[in-house]
């Protein structure tokens, strides 16, 4: 214990930081990446950094994936320093938020001569694509890893040094077309923007952000250890600090014992009997909304360090995430018609739309509840990574009984290429890391 | 699998036949197609050993290599190859259509046909873009030259080969994917890659069920693979000692021999390829009887462009394509790539009541009767205009999964752009309320029928959008993070010539 007193995640962050900057200002210093397990502080980063270059007269752009991503840098970067200038570029048919609009110190326009003299411009990358002749010093690019690498080759030639920062263990970008035309190519368009600069440019320093401020000290090790085997993390927070408690005692339901066993040890597995079932498992949606529904109805109530004297959980701070949109639609029914009123307005989405996404806590059916077989879609290391890494104090994920002999059953056989580079850890294995801790903490439904 | 064609699958199994899985055709079949089937030698996958060629069924020629490991003979089965394929080629650069100019192109002229390749299956498809490969580089000069039309045929099947995996494309097309795309038979994915098994299920001989019929094409005898790879148990008893004997025969000098044990072969590999021939213009004959799309003949247009530019491409002395693609030409194809796909799946979401109906089961589509409309309903634009933006209400039992917001288009008014401006759920039916953004006229002039009358059924699915061409470095400027431009002049670089 005496390590863990010692230990100050700010100050191990901040160091990474100032590792970041210190290589962004060496000359000839062409490109730098950098790691962000989930809620790492990448953002604050981004930020840091987009200020230090505005300070020191160089001229930068941010780039990020969405629309969103991008309103919610211009805000943070507009707060942080009220002195500065920056510019959010969007497309035509694009309506900022009003809140976005509020900020004095914001420009906001669809064409680049509109800006004037925003020091630090910012759109996402589909728009700086249609960009021509104009180049900056510095591009920092967020989100590097949900980028496919034909888009970082349209937007290249806008600056001469880039920040490329992103969470390498959620969901690849993916394309409508399948062909093996490019597999083992080192600038296969449909890799990741990161894997593919990489390859032509081996040198670049990679740096890793530490410690992760959203999990708690319940699931850093869990994640960690499943999803990030090699460059590890640890939480800022320590248990003592995350505390999730009931208001309401519960009843000896299995949902109760559940949540009681989510609260207590931040995980829980709500394990449904085995059945081999349908994509939109009726019994499982069911089972997800009313768990959901049960935590609001307990009053849920969360202690932090944001909240010291205890937050109640509201609706928008519970998510439910699924791997299909036909599930995601399903529980929104079974939300629907909940006998609490506020269950509706739980968001339901699949892993790819929660990426980047925060909340207290997340209820996840597991992609391979009730299937009779594990394809590579459902046995992707990412989208398990995206929905077990949501949550700042607990995740109880909802899973038919054998998932372990269906993995057992379905060794991965993915075709191996030259020239690609095996990825880490493999959905089986991350898979299996993940059931051997939940196994602890498993209630029978 | 979507529901449907899951459906499809299940009523076929049960009543023994395949079922149509589309009324409509969404590619041309050419009055003229060019009939492929290649056959290569099992072990040696660039080494053919057979193909029989033809614009109608009897029209049939067939060409063979006596001893497939012979190089001279394998090059003198792809100079008549290449002559056979070029000739067809050629024939179709006949006659020029003239474009007129518009605003954004000059007058131009294209072919007013294109070829059609036909091949029995996928894995025959990609054996003809592996010919392409495996000539398109030979060398017409130097200690060992080949007829000039050998690098020609490579350069053409490669052509070929890569248009064929843009989405609607018909210049090389296989005949079980197209099959697949209309019929749902009562067997596996995998097996419906058999054309002979296939086409039991979708035209079984009288008094047989598809099943029945499936099965008695299992028999290597009665009908031999449609290839490209034979049958191991022909090439064990049959092939081998008849090119044994060949070997024999030109060891000993002999002339006659030769030529006996040569037509010997020719015999035996007609026999293996004849039943396919036969296959493949049934299965066209089935095909022709579908009703074609507007949209085919549009794509066939495009084909047509394609056949132009690059029959240019050639005439000025174009070199062979590069073997890898470089890191822009990679992005800028699957950029095509990728909008064609788009392109085509909403057209024939448009065009086919059956690909609607699947659309509808996974909620990118909908369907319902029209409950109100609010037809002279006015908005101001920020620049203070007034507009016209007729609202409409469609109550639908369908699970619409479109978030609100989302453009929409319907098939029955194509010139129509509706928005979904409200998407309340409160009971089992979803009341989806549109708003008319495009094709509704002016508020002085409104357009007749642009709303739909209440009580009419009506049907919207996704717009893709229009999705501008992306402009990508030329290869001479890739950027240092794809590794800056290539080292060497890309002597063998083709500029793909762009749409």
């Amino acid at each position: 214990m005496s390590a863990d007193c010692q230990y100050d995640p700010a100050s191990e962050t901040d160091k990474v930081i100032a590792a970041v900057l210190a290589d962004m200002g060496r000359p000839g210093q062409r490109g730098i990446i950098v790691d962000s397990p989930p809620g790492a502080g990448k953002t604050t980063l981004v930020v840091r950094a987009a200020t230090e270059l505005a300070a020191s007269g160089e001229s930068c752009i941010i780039v990020a994936q969405t629309n969103n991503q991008v309103d919610d840098l211009t805000m943070r970067l507009a707060r942080q320093d009220r002195g500065l200038l920056p510019g959010r570029l969007s497309a035509t048919d694009y309506t900022p938020p009003a809140a976005l609009l509020a900020l004095p110190n914001v420009t906001v326009a669809t064409r680049l001569d509109d800006l004037g003299g925003a020091q630090v411009i910012l759109a996402t990358a589909a728009k700086w694509a249609t960009i021509k002749d104009r180049s900056w010093g510095w591009a920092i690019i967020d989100e590097a890893y949900q980028m496919r690498s034909d888009m970082l080759l349209l937007i290249a030639a806008r600056f001469d040094r880039a920040l490329l920062v992103g969470d390498p263990g959620q969901l690849d970008p993916f394309s409508i077309i399948e062909t093996p035309r490019w597999i083992g190519l080192p600038y296969d368009p449909m890799q990741n923007a990161v894997t593919v600069l990489q390859a032509h440019n081996p040198d670049l320093p990679v740096h890793r952000l530490p410690v992760s401020w959203r999990l708690p000290a319940s699931a850093a090790p869990v994640v960690s250890s499943a999803f990030y085997p090699f460059s590890g993390f640890r939480a800022a927070t320590t248990a003592s600090t995350r505390q999730l408690e009931f208001t309401a005692a519960g009843i000896r339901s299995s949902a109760d014992l559940t949540l009681d066993t989510a609260a207590r040890s931040g995980w829980a597995l709500h394990e449904l009997p085995a059945r081999h079932t349908i994509r939109t498992d009726g019994e499982a949606a069911e089972a997800a909304a009313g768990l959901a529904a049960r935590l609001l109805a307990r009053g849920a109530a969360g202690t932090c360090e944001r909240h010291p004297g205890g937050q109640p959980l509201a609706p928008q701070n519970i998510a439910i995430g699924v791997a299909h949109r036909d599930q995601a639609d399903q529980i929104r029914q079974a939300l629907a018609h909940a006998t609490t009123a506020d269950a509706r307005m739980i968001r339901v989405d699949t892993a790819n739309r929660l990426q980047g996404a925060e909340f207290d806590v997340t209820i996840v059916l597991h992609p391979l509840s009730g299937r009779r077989d594990a394809t590579a879609f459902h046995l992707e290391a990412g989208r398990l990574c995206v929905l077990a890494s949501r949550h700042r104090h607990a995740c109880i994920v909802v899973a038919r009984n054998g998932i372990a002999n269906l993995l057992d059953a379905h060794p991965s056989d993915e075709p191996i290429h030259l020239g690609v580079r095996a990825k880490f850890p493999d959905g089986w294995e991350a898979n299996h890391a993940l059931l051997a801790h939940l196994a602890n903490h498993c209630i029978p439904a | 699998m979507t529901l449907l064609t899951t459906l499809a699958r299940l009523e076929a199994t049960a009543s023994g036949r395949a079922q149509p899985l589309s009324r409509v055709r969404h590619r041309r079949l050419a009055g003229q197609p060019l009939v492929v089937i290649p056959l290569t030698l099992a072990g040696d996958p660039a080494t053919p050993v057979a193909a029989m060629i033809g614009t109608s069924r009897a029209d049939q020629h067939l060409l063979v290599v006596p001893q497939p490991r012979n190089r001279d003979l394998r090059l003198r089965f792809l100079t008549g190859l290449a002559q056979t394929v070029i000739g067809y080629i050629t024939a179709r650069q006949n006659t020029t259509e003239v474009l007129p100019a518009t605003r954004k192109r000059e007058e131009r002229r294209r072919y007013a046909d294109a070829p059609q390749i036909i091949v029995p299956n996928r894995a025959a498809r990609d054996y003809l873009g592996l010919l392409g490969r495996s000539t398109r580089f030979q060398r017409t000069d130097g200690p060992f030259p080949v007829d000039p039309a050998v690098p020609a045929l490579g350069k053409w099947l490669t052509f070929l080969a890569d248009s064929a995996d843009q989405p609607g494309s018909a210049l090389l097309a296989d005949l079980t994917s197209l099959l697949a795309e209309h019929w749902a038979t009562g067997q596996s994915p995998l097996e419906d890659a058999g054309l002979a098994a296939q086409l039991a299920w979708i035209d079984p001989p009288p008094g047989m069920t598809g099943l029945q019929a499936a099965l008695a094409t299992e028999d290597p005898l009665r009908c031999p693979p449609a290839g490209p790879a034979t049958d191991p148990g022909f090439d064990q008893a049959i092939l081998e000692p008849l090119v044994r004997n060949y070997d024999q025969a030109a060891q000993a000098g002999s002339r006659a021999g030769t030529d006996r044990a040569a037509t010997e072969i020719t015999s035996a590999l007609k026999s293996q390829l004849e039943p396919t021939w036969n296959a493949i213009w049934l299965a066209i004959s089935l095909l022709r009887a579908l009703a074609e799309t507007a949209g085919a003949a549009r794509r066939w247009a495009t084909d047509r462009d394609a056949f132009t530019r690059f029959s240019s491409y050639l005439a000025d002395g174009g070199l062979p394509q590069p073997r890898r693609d470089h890191a822009a030409t990679a992005a800028a194809r699957l950029d095509r790539l990728e909008r064609a796909q788009a392109a085509y799946d909403a057209e024939r979401a448009l065009e086919d009541p059956f690909i609607l109906a699947e659309l509808r089961t996974t909620g990118e589509a909908f369907a319902g009767e029209v409950v109100s409309a609010e037809s002279s309903r006015t908005t101001t634009t920020t620049a203070g205009r007034t507009i016209l933006r007729p609202r409409f209400t469609v109550r639908t039992g369908d699970p619409v999964r479109i978030e609100p917001g989302r453009v929409l288009i319907c098939p029955a008014r194509p010139s129509q752009r509706v928005q979904i401006a409200d998407l309340p759920r409160t009971r089992a039916d979803v009341d989806v309320v549109l708003e008319v953004i495009q094709g509704m006229g002016t508020p002085g002039r409104p357009k007749a029928g642009a709303v739909p009358p209440i009580g009419e059924l009506v049907s919207y699915t996704l717009d893709p959008g229009y999705w501008a061409q992306r402009d990508f470095p030329p290869v001479d400027q890739t950027p240092w993070t794809h590794g800056g431009p290539p080292a060497r002049r890309p002597a063998d670089h083709v500029e793909e010539p762009q749409s």
